[in-house]
């Protein structure tokens, strides 16, 4: 900058964070939600029941979530990640980055592991959501929440649901026959692929761990395949 | 685990391990307090300046925004201590990031609609971000961080470095890093019926609570701060940050239980990062290795409105002995987010420098790097002259080669080759400082058998829970399955962060002291207990902090086996292995999994972990997860972590040493050492990316 000036600034939105200019994700000049009350008692209502009709902005979807179905009236900007945590007080499921990028949010829909922050929930109405809460089989633990007892796989478990969530599902895919980068090009195609260490690191490396409970992690995953 | 006399050093398990595993282990962000709203932040996008106008009005326009708190109308604070957390006071832009609005809604969508729809008008003024050894700006503080002298000397150290048979001479850089603890900072604040009830993401509850009813002159007993479960925080959540203070603020003004939960992009510039270091390191010794003159010379960067300097030139100090001396620190104040404390401030820059000037030493004389470190060990501490509590080094040294299989070594550069691959291996010592601070705790006898003892420790992943159990059913003679530690409130008796790798020294120490008095209570009395149980309470204030006549240190060698790849330029870590000598380790579980955390930030540090100051933006460039690169599972290999049994009577009624930081000290030395041993090739410049090598690779050797 050769000088003093100004500058107009919109800053703030996440993606956006203090970038000049950048207004994205914003709604600014829309109408107020013709669907909800604009009062605050109305959109508390909204947000912790399932009362809200849906309208432009709203939308009704079905979740069968751990098994029971739910149906809520969901913002169409909410990404599952969120709906889970705000409304359905399911907060095993962790926010680290909101954009994909660290794995905490990972859940099961319908079977396989995703990043629920890249998810609206409005899209998947339907589908069948496992996360961490849903693991356990009634009261025992399932194999991979012991192993990781077992073998002290985490420090903080902020990472934990999201590793265990993924492991589950990357052994599922493996079974499948599903090749990962270090998958020997050579093996017979959609024949299940054998975990070693090598595999399961590759397969879990979209969640990070920053406590850096990795060695431990694999260790983990190789005593529920055994 | 239900045996006595074994509680202390055994691998129990994490006591809150079940509700991590299953999902219910509830984190700052985390409570669903009735009516809980939630608040965005706003962030500058320049990087100097004065607000000159903030457009609240679309925002609050929008569905369910409820306020927007701005510099107009925010709270006003009483003058903070630490500057960095007089947010909204002021129309002033101290750096890019800076805080400038805070957008409170019904939801969590909602907030951050009305955070993007915030216009503020700045009047920009120039900057300078940009970090140079001879910045006119650069200055001699009076104290690094940690209250070390910034400079020390001893003897004639540049003429003794001239005369030197051999000399080495050269120059380290370290960018600037990110703490990027898995939980990004958040805190949930809720005003009701007179009390402040605060759940924060913090390393110490304790000190937020006495922040927090300072800022906002209230009295400390009408706040609670609780921090039971923490994602994390290496340092980024040792004192208060802004976020809390902001979720504080927008409950007070809206009457709602409020959540902040700062998005990741925000943290780089809003929690403080370790300062980027540029090192000139100058070896002189004579002709079999003995060092004659060590000089360190550090220069980093602060922020203007904060002096923060990165102690890397202390470590230092304490490790070599060497008759002519200099250690010193010069900083620059810049227009750069404030830094602040990274896993290890000091020692895991400084000790990148020195075990990398080490190993240039050891290739100078025809040493092995092992031996020349052991050449060079000192009988007492070269910068004090005290003795050392205990000091281990020689035997992590040999104890980690003979693990490592390091005899069989090929010293020769570029002697190993697997195809494209070349294969090399390196060493680095390590070492951390022993600190230990006052602390209170309760110990109680229940009338059924069972003991509880309280104190506000934090557990930030380090399973202090279970490790004061241990401390506790050891000092009681009790099984540890009839102890419960309870922690993470300010509620309980006062204790100090976690932070400094002191928390378990410092509230360990309370705790011993509170169970021991209890056992003399309950040695002295006959017949059932009392309905209330017996109490016995402890303050270490006057005996933890008492100086000593000793040098505390942990000690630690660390040994690496890279690749690196003659095509992509790539290093992989084949093998990594740490040998500590730490004092008494209390949880050889917990502990593991420290050292081999640690470790692994430092495999970051080495090989993937860098930020850039951006000279026109002001801004740091790798600002998410997707750009800074912390390791990822496949880049870390099977991490070997041991110890040595170490009996130092000098510490404290544990007889430990902290062990949550040195693992992170000398791991980059002993990987970027390795690379040279693979590659032939000397990189200074950390962290060690394929570009980088591949340049290195195609110059001359
Ligand atoms: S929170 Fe979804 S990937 Fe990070
Ligand atoms: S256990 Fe802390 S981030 Fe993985």
């Amino acid at each position: 900058m050769d000088s003093m000036g100004s500058r107009n600034d919109s800053a703030g939105a996440d993606d956006g964070a203090g970038r000049p200019g950048n207004g994205r994700g914003a709604a600014p000049g829309e109408p107020p939600d013709p669907a909800g009350g604009t009062g605050p008692a109305g959109r508390s209502a909204a947000r912790h029941g399932t009362s809200r009709p849906p309208g432009r902005h709203h939308s009704e979807v079905t979740l069968r979530v751990n098994g029971t179905p739910r149906t809520l009236t969901v913002d169409h900007r909410s990404v599952l990640l969120d709906v889970l945590r705000e409304r359905l007080d399911l907060v095993g499921a962790k926010k680290g980055c909101d954009h994909g990028q660290c794995g905490s949010c990972t859940v099961l829909v319908d079977g396989r592991r995703v990043n629920s922050c890249l998810l609206p929930a409005v899209a998947l109405d339907g589908c069948d959501i496992t996360t961490v809460e849903g693991l356990a089989d009634g009261g025992a633990p399932h194999p991979l929440q012991q192993a990781f007892l077992d073998r002290d796989a985490f420090q903080c478990g902020y990472c934990t649901p999201g590793q265990l969530c993924s492991a589950v599902g990357a052994v599922a895919e493996a079974e499948a026959g599903h090749p990962s980068l270090v998958t020997d090009p050579g093996a017979p195609s959609g024949r299940p692929v054998p975990l070693g260490p090598d595999e399961i690191r590759e397969r879990l490396s979209g969640n990070l761990c920053r406590c850096g409970a990795y060695p431990n992690i694999v260790r983990a995953v190789e005593d529920v395949i055994r | 685990m239900a045996d006595t006399g074994t509680a202390l050093g055994a691998p129990a398990e994490r006591r809150e391990g079940r509700d991590k595993v299953t999902g219910s282990a509830r984190y700052a962000a985390e409570q669903n307090i009735p009516g809980r709203v939630h608040a965005w932040p706003v962030a500058a996008g320049i990087t100097r300046g004065t607000i000159r106008a903030i457009d609240t009005g679309t925002a609050l326009a929008l569905p369910g925004v409820l306020a927007v708190l701005t510099h107009d109308d925010a709270p006003r604070l009483a003058p903070a201590d630490d500057p960095t957390l007089a947010v909204l006071q002021d129309r002033r832009v101290p750096h890019h990031g800076w805080f400038v609005a805070l957008v409170v809604a019904e939801t969590l969508e909602e907030a951050r609609a009305g955070a993007a729809a915030v216009r503020v008008e700045y009047d920009v003024e120039e900057h300078d971000v940009t970090l140079t050894e001879d910045h006119p700006g650069a200055y001699t503080p009076e104290q690094a961080n940690g209250g070390n002298p910034a400079h020390r000397e001893q003897g004639h150290p540049e003429e003794a470095f001239a005369t030197a048979d051999v000399r080495v001479d050269a120059r380290y850089r370290i960018p600037p890093l990110h703490n990027h603890p898995m939980e990004p900072h958040a805190a949930t604040a809720h005003r009701s019926g007179g009390r402040l009830l605060v759940h924060d993401s913090s390393q110490g509850a304790t000190t937020v609570r006495a922040t927090l009813a300072s800022l906002f002159r209230l009295p400390e007993d009408d706040i609670t701060v609780v921090s039971e479960h923490v994602g994390g925080g290496f340092g980024s959540k040792g004192t208060p940050r802004p976020h809390v203070v902001l979720a504080v603020m927008a409950a007070l003004r809206t009457g709602r239980p409020v959540t902040v939960a700062l998005p990741r992009r925000l943290l780089p510039d809003a929690v403080g990062h370790r300062a980027p270091t540029l090192h000139r390191f100058r070896l002189g010794a004579a002709a079999d290795g003995t060092l004659v003159s060590s000089l360190h010379e550090v220069t980093t960067h602060t922020s203007r409105i904060k002096e923060f300097v990165e102690q890397a030139a202390v470590p230092s100090r304490i490790m070599y002995a060497a008759p002519h001396r200099l250690t010193t620190h010069r900083v620059v104040p810049l227009d750069v987010p404030s830094p602040s404390w990274m896993r290890a401030p000091g020692e895991a820059p400084g000790m990148y420098a020195l075990e990398s000037a080490m190993d240039e030493l050891a290739v100078a004389t025809g040493l092995d790097p092992v031996e020349l470190r052991i050449v060079n060990e000192p009988d007492t501490d070269p910068d004090s002259g005290k003795p050392f509590s205990s000091r281990h080094l020689i035997e992590c040294l040999r104890e980690g080669a003979r693990r490592f299989g390091w005899a069989q070594r090929d010293p020769r550069p570029r002697s190993r080759t697997e195809g494209p691959l070349l294969v090399g291996t390196g060493v680095a010592s390590a070492t951390y400082p022993v600190m230990v601070s006052p602390a209170r705790a309760s110990a109680h006898a229940l009338p059924d058998g069972r003991f509880a003892v309280r104190i506000n420790a934090t557990d930030i992943g380090t399973g202090a829970r279970t490790v004061l159990a241990q401390i506790a059913a050891d000092a009681l003679g009790v099984p540890l399955d009839r102890v419960r530690a309870e922690v993470g409130s300010s509620d309980l008796p006062p204790a100090p962060l976690a932070g400094g790798s002191s928390g378990t020294a410092s509230w360990g120490w309370a705790v011993h002291e509170a169970c021991t008095r209890l056992a003399a209570l309950l040695a002295a009395h006959t017949g059932p207990l009392p309905d209330g149980g017996l109490r016995a309470h402890a303050d270490t204030a006057g005996s933890a902090d008492a100086g000593s006549d000793w040098a505390r240190h942990a000690f630690g060698a660390h040994f690496a086996e890279v690749t690196v790849d003659t095509v992509s330029g790539e290093v992989r870590v084949r093998r990594l292995l740490g040998v500590y000598a730490a004092g008494r380790i209390l949880n050889a579980r917990t502990a593991r999994s420290q050292f081999i955390g640690a470790m692994t930030m430092g495999l970051g540090m080495a090989l993937t972990e860098g930020s850039t100051m951006d000279a026109a933006s002001g801004d740091f460039v790798e600002s998410d997860l997707a750009s800074y690169h912390v390791p990822v599972h496949a880049d870390v290999p099977d991490i070997e972590a041991h110890w040595i049994d170490e009996d130092d009577p000098h510490l404290n009624p544990m007889g430990s040493k902290g062990i949550g930081e040195i693992g992170i000290v000398g791991t980059a030395a002993a990987i970027g050492n390795a690379v040279h041993h693979a590659a032939g090739v000397r990189y200074r410049e950390l962290p060690l990316t394929p570009d980088r090598v591949l340049e290195g690779l195609a110059g001359p050797l």
